[in-house]
């Protein structure tokens, strides 16, 4: 048995007196493709932001590949370098896009190549329309984000993260600010890196999605993970654990 | 009239010399500054945030020619001695410095916190998406106000000459001195001043425009 590319234990954070993650639990393994489900307000966008420490834990561990990732073995904050360097590794990708509008498409995906990565403009630039290109976006490599539709801006968000060959990728509700008409063509692009074995951990509100796409699902409430296993065995096990039941009765009445 | 103007010409000239030096010398001190500190008041550890907005309150809470005469004649008593020349340069520097930090700190703070974030995410380190991300952001915000400050600073430089710096204002005040033609000269120094910054103006206007395709 391989080591999980991911491994989270006793994962602790709190804003002020909320508990907002309590003692999270998680393994993703590589390639492995994994579905976050929960209300809203359950912790999700915090799980996610903690991986790549956009935001502080407070307690238990957070590694990837067996590296831990916010600190040093001592539990101090690593340097601005370090975590820089380890946050290259995890790609992450808004619910709200958070393209730099300044950029046009290929500079939002050049941008991680030449200052982080290291590339050449030259080779950036390849790097970058091969996966606008990968995203079905070769034809707007030059347009602003301003100039693109929703659905069109979150595939370049995609393509940013993508494009850093990160080790694992995190997706936070990506569809979730988009016109239902958009939403098929961003789903369509994270189908296809799943297929090509990228290990990713998916927030999102379309439960057919994860039920297709992912090879487990994880449901969190309150802060903790209430309920686990592979897509159909999940949904099968709703009728025993009833807050799984509730949150899914509310997506079946519109979704199935 | 016009014998009069021509007459006055290269005085004025001379003052207008030290009008741009002070203009310039003030300009591009208190940019630097007002740079350096904005940063500082956003991104600082707490007690230089708390000192930097000391300061810029309560520079901005003193009238400019207050603040002239009060470096002029404390900074000495201080043990800091000054030529009126300075003294004048250091007083509307430190003025326009307040004004630039206010400047900095609403330009960068108007970038949504989603962009830094993105920044993170792809492992930019805190300068490089200071200078990629939020720095050009910021810049749209950041010009138009500071290039009205440029023409401020013109205006407010007249002020030196009540320390008896012979700029602009004051040479125009020695030639009426001399010929009780007051009138002639002081169209003419309006004209002088309204050129400066009229070209000042257009040429923000333009920048802004060249600027405008960056959406924020
Ligand atoms: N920066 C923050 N400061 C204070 N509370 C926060 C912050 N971010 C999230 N929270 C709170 O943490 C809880 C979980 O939020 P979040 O992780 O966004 O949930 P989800 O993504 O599942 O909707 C919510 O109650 C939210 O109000
Ligand atoms: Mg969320």
């Amino acid at each position: 048995m391989h080591e999980p590319l991911l491994t989270i234990r006793d994962l602790k954070k709190s804003f002020g007196r909320t508990e907002v993650l309590k003692s999270i639990d998680l393994d993703v393994g590589r390639g492995e493709v994994v579905a976050v489900i929960g209300p809203s307000g359950s912790g999700k966008t915090t799980l996610l932001r903690c991986i790549n420490f956009l935001e502080t834990y407070d307690g238990g561990s957070v590694r990837i590949d067996g590296a831990e990732v916010g600190y040093t073995e001592g539990r101090k904050r690593r340097g601005e370098r370090a975590l820089a360097r380890m946050r290259a590794e995890t790609g992450m990708v808004f619910q709200s896009f958070n393209l730099f509008p300044h950029l046009t498409a290929a500079q939002n995906v050049m941008l991680g190549l030449t200052k982080v990565r290291r590339k050449t403009k030259a080779e950036a630039r390849e790097i970058a329309g091969h996966w606008l290109g990968r995203v079905g976006l070769g034809h707007k490599a030059e347009a602003l984000p301003s100039e693109l539709s929703g659905g069109q801006q979150q595939r370049v968000g995609i393509a940013r993260a993508v494009a850093m060959e990160p080790k694992i990728l995190l997706l936070d509700e990506i569809t979730s600010a988009l016109d239902p008409e958009l939403v098929g063509e961003v789903l369509e692009v994270v189908r296809g890196l799943a297929a090509e074995g990228m290990t990713m951990l998916m927030v999102t509100h379309e439960i057919a999605f994860a039920r297709d796409a992912s090879s487990r699902i994880v449901f969190m409430a309150d802060g903790t993970i209430a309920a686990e296993g592979p897509p159909v065995e999940l949904i099968a096990s709703a009728e025993a654990n009833p807050r799984l039941f509730s949150f899914l009765a509310r997506f079946r009445a519109s979704h199935f | 009239m016009l014998d009069a103007m021509i007459y006055a010409l290269p005085f004025l000239m001379e003052g207008l010399w030290i009008t741009v030096l002070v203009s310039l010398l003030t300009v591009s001190i208190s940019l630097v500054a007002g740079l350096v500190l904005g940063c500082a008041l956003i991104y600082g550890p707490l007690p230089l945030r708390l000192f930097t907005r000391l300061f810029s309150d309560t520079i901005r809470g003193i009238p400019i020619l207050v603040l002239i005469f009060f470096v002029y004649y404390g900074f000495p008593a201080i043990g800091v001695d000054f030529d009126s020349f300075w003294a004048a340069v250091t007083a509307l520097t430190l003025f326009k410095t307040a004004q630039v930090i206010e400047y900095v700190r609403g330009a960068v703070e108007s970038i949504p916190r989603g962009q830094s974030e993105a920044g993170m995410a792809i492992g930019l380190t805190f300068s490089e998406r200071l200078t990629s991300v939020i720095f050009p952001q910021a810049l749209r915000r950041f010009l138009p106000p500071w290039i009205n400050g440029v023409t401020d600073a013109v205006k407010g430089s007249a002020l030196v000459s009540l320390l008896g710096v012979t700029d602009l204002m004051h040479a125009i005040n020695q030639v009426i001195g001399r010929t009780y033609e007051a009138m002639p000269l002081y169209v003419l120094g309006a004209f002088i001043y309204f050129v400066i910054n009229f070209s000042l103006s257009t040429l923000s206007r333009r920048l802004e425009r060249r600027l405008s395709h960056v959406q924020a």
